[in-house]
């Protein structure tokens, strides 16, 4: 069961739990995350899930694809390269302890 | 108890109730929909869900935590039947006789399916998709069937066409109109469509009008057209629109024109009563009377009305922006085209890639594009700063969109 950790602009992290097939952004979403917005549901269209993940992460993460780089440069908060969409990124055993940092806006 | 009641349980509902919060109304919030599902997004439903990929659980838009947590009393399964309005306030009440009074109210009512009236229409296997409870009835019909008739080339017929053919099923689309999506985008983008369509393998008849769908022992056959050939079909799937629902705010006296009129601050005519989402037809400066259907509408007009409520007043400013996913093809829409003299094609040698931009004397109204939404993103921020983008430089597909020196509106 891969465990996220939440920080939120604040610096107030919070730690969920959940499934290996769950994205970031649903678990956020279910377990009422403030600060992931997620207005498409998912679809990768509309960037109000943005997140910075922690860098020691980046070689865990499923690749970025062009739909999804294309959509952070519309992101309201700034892009960094530690920027990721978390509809986009699935859980799996080996992204237990996730950590990403939601940014102050998303909209 | 008193408060604000929120009628209807969608995407502009839920919006809605988390604005009033956000807004720091601390008043009581509930909010009564007549499904009985939590909340749900619908977009899903034509797509993932209707593959099998999701299940309800999957669609929710928010955790019964937020609900709990933000004092918003949620309602399910419970649909009001009858409102009762005074100068400052009433009551609501609910089929199954329940009385909620209210000091403001909220509708947020959506719509339902355009039913097909034609011989043949309530027959077994005769579906349409706009609730979970439409899109589980049509999976549980799936099973075995071979062949599928959609009526209707609009998004949520091409998006369940191309679902359902990429299950295997012989796939069908009639459309009545001489164009697929013919209300909404440029014959280019129509005419991509059908082609991209018909390169996966479904058949599609344009022009074509349904005149009966054929049965056989209570079960659908096929569907006849109106040159009198049939199509055989064991499902056949309506796609022919949404009718705004506005039986309520008519019951109330509000000014209702294929939705309820509302004002660029989603107020009605009612100072206690403001709607959002679906279920309405908004006076935008400019723009005259604009009837949307869409995610971002229902919840950026859910933030204004609930701004109205709060006393804060916000007027409706947000650039339109809409997406379909047909099968591997995302488009995705920004602005709106209506009264356009000029479009201009952004387009290189894969044909499945292009950007439409569509203009007005010279200035940027909308862009459609074809899995390049980094087009797409462009016209949405040159949109939102009220900018354009040159039309001429436009076409150049050597130049990102994003690079090109934006033109500032004059005021007309």
């Amino acid at each position: 069961m891969p465990k996220v950790f939440y920080t939120d602009a604040d610096g107030v992290v919070r730690a969920i739990d959940g499934e290996v097939g769950d994205t970031v952004m649903e678990l956020a979403v279910r377990n009422g995350v403030p600060g992931i917005v997620a207005e498409c549901g998912g679809a990768c269209v509309c960037a109000t899930c943005h997140v910075y993940v922690r860098a020691d992460f980046g070689d865990r993460l499923p690749p970025m694809d062009e739909q999804e780089d294309d959509m952070l440069d519309g992101a309201a908060a700034p892009r960094r390269p530690e920027s990721r969409l978390s509809c986009q990124l699935t859980l799996t055993a080996e992204l237990d302890g996730l950590s990403v940092t939601t940014p102050a806006t998303q909209l | 108890m008193s408060g604000i009641l929120i009628v209807g349980g969608g995407q502009a509902a839920v919006q809605l109730a988390a604005s009033l919060r956000e807004y720091g109304v601390d008043r009581p919030i509930r909010l009564v929909g007549a499904e009985s599902w939590q909340p749900y997004q619908r977009p899903p439903l034509s797509k993932a869900f209707l593959a099998g990929r999701a299940q309800p659980g999957d669609l929710l838009l928010r955790s019964m935590d937020f609900y709990h947590a933000n004092d918003i009393d949620l309602v399910a399964g419970e649909r009001v039947v009858d409102i009762r309005l005074g100068a400052c306030g009433g009551v609501a009440e609910t089929d199954s006789g329940q009385r909620y009074a209210f000091d403001q109210l909220a509708l947020t009512t959506g719509g339902g399916p355009r039913r097909l009236a034609v011989d043949g229409a309530r027959l077994d296997g005769v579906h349409y998709l706009r609730d979970v409870a439409d899109a589980l009835r049509l999976r549980a019909d799936l099973p075995g069937r071979e062949s599928v008739v959609v009526i209707g080339g609009g998004f949520v017929g091409l998006e369940a066409a191309a679902t359902l053919r990429a299950q295997g099923l012989t796939t069908t689309v009639v459309e009545a109109a001489d164009r697929l999506l013919a209300r909404v985008v440029a014959p280019v983008v129509s005419d991509f469509y059908r082609s991209a369509h018909q390169r996966r393998g479904i058949d599609v008849r344009l022009g074509t009008s349904v005149e009966a769908i054929t049965g056989d022992r209570g079960r659908v056959t096929g569907v006849r057209l109106a040159d009198g050939t049939t199509v055989p079909a064991d499902l056949v799937l309506v796609g022919i629109g949404m009718v705004a629902h506005t039986d309520l705010a008519t019951r109330i006296g509000l000014d209702c024109r294929g939705g309820i009129v509302v004002d660029e601050y989603a107020r009605t005519g009612h100072p206690s009563v403001v709607a959002a989402g679906d279920c309405t037809a908004t006076r935008l400066p400019g723009a005259g009377l604009v009837r949307l259907e869409s995610v971002q509408h229902a919840t950026d007009q859910a933030r204004v009305a609930a701004a109205s409520l709060a006393g804060r007043l916000q007027p409706y400013r947000a650039t339109p922006w809409f997406w379909s996913e047909q099968g591997d093809l995302m488009l995705q829409m920004a602005g709106l085209v209506t009264g356009h003299d000029r479009v201009v094609v952004r387009a290189g040698p894969d044909p499945e890639r292009f950007c439409v931009l569509y203009y007005r004397r010279g200035r940027l109204l909308a862009g459609h594009a074809v899995n390049r939404p980094a087009d797409y993103l462009a016209v949405r921020q040159a949109l939102s700063r009220g900018a354009s983008i040159p039309p001429d430089l436009a076409a150049d597909l050597n130049t990102p969109l994003k690079q090109i020196p934006t033109e500032p509106v004059p005021c007309t």
